[in-house]
């Protein structure tokens, strides 16, 4: 689950993590009324607006229509009214959002990081994520801060470096003291790096995130690590333990399909193809979709039924990949196993019925236990379903659809 | 020989009582597998489908000198569970739990390194060696005994697999479900070298998806010990990255976990690689026949 940059600082902070402080407002006069106690406290008349969306990139991304930038400097409260206005409720789109873009909802006013001190800033990189093929937690760092991290990986990737975390013992004095020589550090700067990196990974932990990434991790000029931007990924499979994280999540920067698929127990991702499919089982699943795309078609989403494929599931599945206008067949693929083919059978049926004019081909594969009883309770429903029982009659049943 | 489970294994239910684990010990037992009792902690010295119910999985060695045992514990108490059963000596643990929190699996992991116990799972359909032991969920009729290993990441296309194996006028040998984790206990690469490894078993499927290096190791493992023949499918060419495909493990990081990238390393390495999943079956045949 992805969380907002502002939800994800109010988080580290719990853990002693210091963060670029901001205040996450929704409306103008909230935002002017952010950047007043904000100058307050820093004594700054500079801050900063940023959008507040589930995409990166924001900060060279554009609002739909204009030039405004999704993270922008304001000099004074007539800039941050103006700023606010061009943003909130508006579309942007960043290389990540694709052209549709983003609705924005929530702007964070922000403190000026860069104040004027005794020494020059300093922007770095650090995430934390887990490695699969070792089974541990790395903390990857890097000098170069605030670009794209991917970029760095791929032109210089001797400048990036990585400390795995055992287990067992958790991150180790030494190693949260090697990152910070390795970035460069010394004296205050690298006393408080030390305590950034060690806090971070209590709140890694703690939080059960399955990615946490700082860029740029920042040296102000009086010596202070901040985070300043916070990408959060929490384990979806943890929330059980965080009532209070799963509440964070916010239903309006997923896609609505997917939101109600979820109220039915459904596992559905849009796609932008053409022949729907409901399968049961996640990799038969994409298998199915791969074998649409042979078939000479596109998928139009990912939709796994679970174990139990009956009328109600799949009547819900019907209507969710329905509302798409762009799907022109449906394909669904049941390997009935403890679930017994012909049970799933007179499901489609009683689900084809009560939804009715259902104006494209819909194909019917169903293996498994009573097979051959559910083709024929397929066969003679009088529907207009065409059924197959192997894999293979079914992809060539697609490609009839789609040619 | 067969792999990993035979008539011979004596297994034990982890949360043997509970819903799933009654439905499945059912299930396991028709099929004949030797269940020789369960675990459900506050009813032990009770009896439960007719076998006894024990406290702790050590008091279930003790009284069954049991080695093997599958867990249908609740994903928060899960990783408990496979602790406890390492801890009593128990050589082979099968996790069917979906959902298990991905830093409990560290843990796991971290706890089983240097025991004798191999982790099967989580979130897998479990093991079946045909006509001796289902230590699983899968349904036991699809698996016609015979001489093909499965090596699957996924429950149903398992089953589609060894479905048209059947009707390729083959049979399965051992079909092994290892999950749909990021996290998982035992890798492609090692289920793969107990097939190698197998004199009941004359070629190998091996099906994975988007996500991770296991099929790459896997493959480069197969390229320099290649004894038997391997066809390999990869789930999700059509996904798109960054998203997240059912399993918690199905998703594109980067280039090199996509379909595209392990179908490649695969051929590369000497693996009869299909496009399509209807094809798995009928290839396995062909490639016996040369």
């Amino acid at each position: 689950m992805n969380l907002h940059e502002y939800q994800a600082k109010e988080l580290l902070k719990k853990y002693n993590v210091p963060v670029q402080e901001g205040i996450a407002v929704d409306t103008v006069m909230a935002a002017e009324e952010a950047y007043r106690n904000i100058k307050n406290q820093t004594n700054n008349s500079f801050a900063v607006v940023k959008a507040q969306i589930h995409a990166g990139g924001r900060g060279k991304g554009k609002i739909q229509g204009s030039e405004q930038r999704g993270v922008a400097v304001a000099k004074s409260i007539e800039d941050i009214s103006t700023i606010s206005k061009n943003i909130l409720g508006h579309t942007l789109v960043t290389i990540q959002t694709g052209a549709a873009g983003k609705k924005v909802n929530k702007v964070l006013i922000a403190q000026d990081v860069y104040y004027p001190g005794p020494n020059p800033v300093k922007e770095f990189y650090l995430s934390i994520l887990l490695d699969r093929a070792k089974g541990q937690n790395v903390i990857m760092y890097s000098t170069e801060g605030g670009m794209n991290i991917e970029d760095v990986a791929h032109d210089t990737p001797e400048k990036i470096y990585k400390e795995w975390v055992h287990p067992a013992g958790g991150l180790q004095g030494f190693q949260a003291r090697k990152i910070a020589f390795n970035l460069g550090l010394s004296g205050e700067a690298f006393k408080n790096c030390v305590k950034f990196v060690t806090n971070l990974y209590n709140a890694y932990v703690g939080l059960d995130c399955s990615m946490l990434e700082i860029n740029p991790l920042f040296k102000t000029s009086d010596e202070k690590i901040i985070a300043v931007d916070c990408k959060m990924n929490l384990d979806e499979n943890a929330l059980m333990r965080h009532p209070d994280l799963a509440a964070l999540r916010d239903v309006t920067e997923e896609d609505p399909t997917e939101v109600e698929a979820g109220q039915y127990n459904l596992n559905f991702v849009k796609l932008d193809g053409n022949v729907g499919c409901m399968v049961n089982g996640a990799g038969l699943a994409m298998a199915t979709m791969d074998m649409i795309k042979l078939s000479g078609g596109e998928p139009a989403n990912f939709l796994d039924v679970g174990g139990t494929a009956n009328a109600q599931t799949v009547e819900a599945g019907f209507r969710i990949i329905l509302k798409d206008p762009n799907v022109k067949a449906i394909l669904i693929n049941i390997f009935g196993g403890i679930v017994r083919c012909d049970r799933v059978a007179a499901g489609v049926i009683e689900a084809y019925k009560k939804l009715g004019n259902i104006h494209i081909p819909i194909i019917v594969r169903l293996q498994g236990t009573n097979a051959a009883e559910a083709k024929k309770l397929i066969d003679e429903s009088g529907l207009t379903v065409e059924s197959a029982i192997l894999l293979s009659e079914a992809a060539d049943l697609v490609k009839k659809a789609v040619a | 020989m067969s792999v990993l489970v035979n008539k011979n294994s004596k297994i034990i239910v982890q949360g043997f009582t509970g819903t799933e684990g009654t439905f499945h010990a059912t299930q396991m037992i028709e099929y004949g597998t030797n269940v020789v009792g369960g675990v459900t902690p506050n009813k032990g010295g009770t009896t439960h489908l007719n076998k006894p119910v024990f406290n702790t999985v050590a008091d279930a060695v003790k009284a069954t000198q049991a080695d093997v045992s599958i867990i249908f514990v609740p994903p928060a108490f899960a990783a408990d569970a496979i602790m406890e059963a390492a801890d009593a000596g128990i050589g082979l643990v099968v996790c069917i739990t979906e959902g298990i929190p991905v830093q409990d699996m560290i843990k796991v992991k971290n706890y089983l390194q240097g025991r004798n116990t191999r982790l099967i799972g989580p979130n897998c359909p479990g093991i079946i060696t045909a006509e001796e032991a289902k230590v699983g969920i899968m349904p036991g009729f699809i698996f016609k005994k015979g001489r093909i290993g499965i090596v699957s990441k996924s429950g149903t296309l398992t089953y589609e697999a060894a479905d048209q194996v059947v009707k390729a006028g083959l049979g399965i040998s051992t079909a092994i479900g290892i999950g749909g984790d990021p996290i998982i206990g035992t890798t492609t690469k090692e289920a793969v070298e107990l097939f190698m490894n197998d004199d009941e078993t004359d070629g190998i499927i091996m099906i994975g998806e988007i996500g991770g290096s296991m099929e790459a190791d896997a493959a480069k493992w197969i390229k320099d010990n290649y004894r038997k023949p391997v066809v390999g499918f990869i789930a999700g060419q059509t996904a798109p990255a960054g998203r997240r495909m059912g399993h918690a493990g199905a998703i594109i990081g980067g280039a090199d976990d996509t379909a595209a990238a392990k179908m490649k390393i695969m051929a590369e390495c000497g693996i009869n690689v299909v496009a399509s999943p209807a094809d798995i079956g009928k290839t396995m045949a062909s490639v016996l026949k040369k």
